[in-house]
């Protein structure tokens, strides 16, 4: 398409003889600086760096036991109490700053968890194919389609209670998507020259997946870890409501299950319920966000035509990325 | 065909591994549950019934693969023992008694956000940086981003008791019972929108988005361009040409967003305490039901990979290239 | 209608094609002017990238934004650029059709061959399923395909068939005028030649212009009465193609037909294309072109006519 430069062909990066791969590195800086030229990237970053801050910050804001009973029932946002109590008597700004702290720890606890576990998953099946390919990509299948929810509950409700239990419990239902999509990647990258190259060099199979597949996936990995820590957080509320998590524990879950309990719905106590839930909310959409940011990035076409600002940044990308491409090849053509 | 029968294959393992995840678990889970689900319930059961317990839940002296193989024709002839929240009926008539309202909620909700969402997906994708493209997503993402049960206490809260437009709570008023005449269907009907509400709301972004960035793809392949040199109408391109092509992804995601929708239209359930197995769920779980838990889990997934394969018969009519393969 | 009109079936006058409007546009086609007559096949040459398929694209009005032509494309005396949708849908397949590089993507692979060949009729003869269903029917025989096959899906033809499909729909209303873009590229040499072949007989039999792109030297000269020589979007040579077989006047159509093998004749060293790609000031093959021609380091020189109906881009002062 480029005139400028009329053999951009987007040929497979030729394998250097020591088969290292074609400057994974630059990649990877390449892509927190589109990062941070990112609206989107950027108010994710932002809402959860706030979020961090208020769980790090709870026990200065909301000092002592966030459970403790000290006011009459059910009251209304007032001065004393900015988000109103609980049926009763729980300041409910405190019950929120501090669940965050369970929240986000379980959250992010999950998807570090779960998409290690799926990047282990995912990088085997794809390099050593065959048997192993077919058998974890069934066992990654099963556990996509058996429905999240009930296998949750039985779960849960067979472990002993506890925050480890819910997040043992959340990674085992959580890691098979990403498994998967991130088995498709390496799959594909399996199949590149530098690889071939790396594996008749006599390389080692973890030293070739962990150092020249994995860098190149970098940004399905963060992706994937997003979607990760969004399921986390979500599907550690929906346990929590069902009444199967460790009720004594402050989070975001059990606040809405006591909210719940405790008819908040039934008096018209929305402020019991609403803060709770629009934390999730806020945390989960700026993570989708963030998410939304690398896929753009890394997915030119998914990109909306907007007007000058962010076409700077982006046209720069799309020239190293060109220029990667067309460096190897004319090296090889003139050689050929 | 083979397609068809290997997706069969794996359906009947999928379902072999849940029955086999059943059977494992409270025999190797460690405080031993089942011992304190006996110590609240034993008092009120009949020998007979605490022999079945026994023997499903593995506390005989049975040798394990004896206990295994017995397991696995319990399930499939659908003895899966009795309900203690609902002492003394036997799960299978429970949940038979149930599922249908589960059926009803999860299905119109998940039609409903599959149209909605894909007619959205197909339009945003056409129009490149209009108004449904720049603007429904970041929307649709961010009520994508609540729990569904919480949604679904927000729309019981404004709709139900501030406004009253719709009831609170179960599938239909008391005193009515389930029949045939239209006043009972458009009461359920007034039942089902708020619950239905929610799961459509949490879940038509993703439809959309998908539909939309799969769009996007087949937008730029040459059949495309080729349909647009054909002189063909707008219309037809966007949908015989791009959407046919486009919404093959979107039928073999059904699946896995399927047991996904269920799972919130359980939640959902029990906001609103509609009547489904979601709701008895909640009952299951604080009465530590186990036989209860452990026949919806079973039954749900019966379910989801049943509604797979019929899936798989559609998807079999919509792409010719799997008939050969 | 316009039948009666004499003039050239197409003519291109000053096309430009950019892409991108926000400073760092990049020129897909710059300046292009040819003409074809009734009957003549008019072929376009160059190597991958070079525009033809922009230039050929851009007639069709098939470019998208960010793309913006610019210049005058001109049917039968009518401006193609200035048509509105409904003209333009109406205008394209029955005045001119055109046949993609590869068959197996320009088919729709989840409808039928009959469903694909039948949309034609359909929309541009209103006809009904039914008759619309037999006329496609009567296409496939015309280039030798059982009618039966009407109901295969694309995957289930042989790339050969399915190129012949794409021909049988392009002929389906009798256009004036069919672009082909690199239509055997995909194809076995044997296959390329039977196809060939078929359209040179549909051409005499329904008498349309054809544009032909192709970077197969050989195969268009052979093929084509006029040709024009593309590179970095702008036309460097414009002449008969027996003419320019016989004697190529700028050093890039040189290299380009150093660069194929004859397809008769004795055997010949192949020179090849060297690899001075464009840059954004200067033609960038000025770096390697045999001839000294130091003005080519700024801009790909204008046309000149140096001879009766030969173009060739070079300064007034070049040698010869």
């Amino acid at each position: 398409m480029s005139v400028l430069d009329p053999r951009a062909t987007p040929a497979a990066p030729a394998a250097p003889p020591d088969g290292t791969p074609p400057a994974p590195r630059r990649g990877r800086t390449g892509l927190f600086r589109a990062l941070l030229a990112n609206r989107k990237a950027l108010f994710g970053a932002a809402v959860l760096v706030v979020f961090a801050l208020l769980a790090a910050l709870a026990p200065v804001i909301a000092p002592g036991d966030p459970s403790k009973i000290n006011s009459t029932g059910a009251s209304e946002p007032s001065a004393a109490h900015p988000f109103g109590t609980t049926a009763k008597g729980q300041d409910v700004l405190a019950l929120t700053l501090w669940g965050a702290r369970s929240s986000l720890l379980v959250g992010f606890s999950v998807g570090l968890a779960a998409t290690a576990l799926a990047v282990l998953v995912g990088m085997a099946a794809a390099y050593f194919g065959r048997i192993t390919d077919d058998l974890l990509s069934l066992i990654t299948n099963v556990f996509l389609l058996v429905p999240g929810v009930p296998l949750l509950v039985i779960l849960a409700a067979f472990m002993p209670p506890g925050t480890t239990t819910v997040i043992l419990v959340l990674v085992i239902t959580g890691w098979a998507g990403s498994a998967r999509v991130l088995r498709a990647q390496a799959k594909s990258i399996r199949g590149k020259d530098f690889v071939a190259a790396a594996v008749v060099s006599g390389e080692r199979p973890l030293r070739i997946m962990f150092r020249e597949i994995l860098p190149n996936m970098a940004s399905v990995v963060m992706t994937t870890l997003l979607g990760c820590v969004i399921f986390g957080i979500g599907a550690q509320a929906g346990l929590e409501f069902l009444g199967l998590g460790d009720a004594s524990v402050v989070s975001w879950g059990t606040n809405l299950y006591w909210a719940g309990n405790d008819g908040a719905l039934m008096t018209g106590a929305w402020w019991v319920f609403v803060p709770s839930g629009l934390c999730i909310a806020l945390v989960a959409f700026a993570l989708a966000m963030a998410n939304y940011a690398v896929d753009e990035i890394t997915n030119p076409r998914l990109r909306a035509r907007r007007t000058k600002a962010p076409a700077v940044t982006e046209a720069r990308a799309v020239t190293e990325v060109r220029a990667a491409a067309t460096e190897a090849p004319a090296v090889n053509r003139k050689e050929s | 065909m083979r397609y068809l029968l290997r997706n069969l294959g794996f359906y009947l393992l999928a379902f072999w591994a849940s029955i086999t995840l059943n059977f494992l678990l409270p025999r190797l889970m460690p405080g031993d549950p089942v011992s304190r689900m006996f110590a609240r319930s034993q008092s009120r059961m009949q020998p007979e019934q605490i022999e079945q317990i026994r023997r499903l839940f593995g506390l005989d002296d049975r040798p394990m693969w004896r206990q295994y193989i017995d397991y696995i024709g319990d399930v499939c002839t659908g003895n899966m023992g009795i309900s203690l929240s609902r002492f003394p009926t036997p799960v299978s008539e429970v949940i038979a008694s149930q599922i249908g309202w589960t059926l009803l909620l999860g299905g119109t909700a998940l039609v409903i956000a599959v149209v909605i969402g894909n007619l959205l997906g197909i339009l945003a994708a056409w129009r490149r940086g209009g108004v449904l493209d720049s603007v429904f997503p970041p929307l649709l993402v961010f009520a994508g981003s609540f729990p569904y049960f919480w949604l679904a206490m927000g729309a019981l809260y404004l709709f139900g008791m501030v406004l009253g437009w719709f009831p609170l709570r179960h599938a239909f008023d008391v005193g009515l019972s389930p029949e045939l005449s239209w006043k009972f269907i458009s009461n359920a009907s007034s039942h089902l929108v708020l619950p239905a509400l929610t799961i459509v709301l949490v879940s038509v972004g993703g439809w959309m988005l998908g539909m939309r960035n799969t769009m996007i793809a087949t937008a730029a392949e040459d059949y495309i361009t080729m349909a647009e040199a054909k002189g063909l109408s707008t219309g037809r391109i966007m949908f015989r040409y791009a959407a046919r092509n486009a919404m093959l992804p979107s039928v073999t995601n059904f699946g896995m967003a399927l047991g996904f929708v269920v799972g919130g239209a359980l939640l959902t359930e029990v906001v609103f305490a509609y009547p489904g197995v979601g709701f008895q769920l909640l009952a299951a779980v604080q009465g530590l039901d186990y036989p209860l838990m452990q026949g919806i889990f079973l039954t749900i997934t019966a379910a989801v990979l049943v509604a797979n394969f019929l899936v798989d018969l559609v998807y079999v009519r919509l792409d010719p290239r799997v008939r050969v393969r | 209608m316009t039948s009666s009109f004499d003039g050239p079936v197409l003519d291109v006058r000053n096309l430009r094609v950019a892409y991108g409007g926000d400073g760092r546009s990049v020129l897909g086609a710059d300046d292009v002017s040819f003409s074809i007559g009734p009957g003549e096949v008019f072929g376009l040459a160059g190597e991958s990238g070079c525009g033809k398929s922009t230039v050929a694209n851009a007639i069709m009005r098939l470019l998208k934004p960010p793309a913006v032509i610019t210049g005058s494309v001109s049917f039968k005396g009518r401006d193609v650029l200035a048509m509105d949708p409904r003209e333009l849908r109406a205008f394209r397949w029955r005045e001119i059709a055109m046949v993609f590089q590869s068959a197996m993507n320009s088919l729709n692979p989840v409808l039928t061959v009959g469903e694909q060949i039948g949309d034609i009729f359909t929309t541009h003869e209103k006809l009904k399923k039914r008759h619309a269903r037999a006329r496609s029917g009567e296409l496939l025989e015309l280039v030798g395909i059982d009618p039966a096959r009407l109901k295969s899906y694309p995957h289930q033809l042989s790339g050969g068939m399915r190129q012949r499909v794409v021909i049988a729909m392009a002929v389906a209303l009798k256009p004036s005028l069919l672009i082909m873009d690199e239509p055997t590229t995909a194809l076995d040499v044997v296959v390329q030649q039977e196809i060939m072949a078929q359209i040179g007989d549909l051409r005499r039999e329904l008498g349309f212009s054809v544009l032909f792109i192709t970077h197969d030297m050989s195969l268009m000269i052979e093929l084509s009465h006029r040709m024009g020589v593309m590179y970095g979007g702008r036309l460097v040579e414009l002449a008969p193609a027996k003419a320019l077989f016989a004697e190529p006047l700028h050093p890039y159509t040189q290299a380009l037909m150093g660069a194929f093998p004859p397809l008769t004749g004795p055997r010949v060293h192949l020179s090849g294309l060297s690899d001075a790609p464009r840059t954004a000031g200067g033609c960038g093959f000025h770096a390697v072109c045999p001839d000294d021609r130091s003005d080519c380091s700024h801009h790909i020189p204008d046309l000149r006519e140096v001879a009766e109906g030969r173009f060739v881009a070079r300064t007034a002062g070049g040698p010869r």
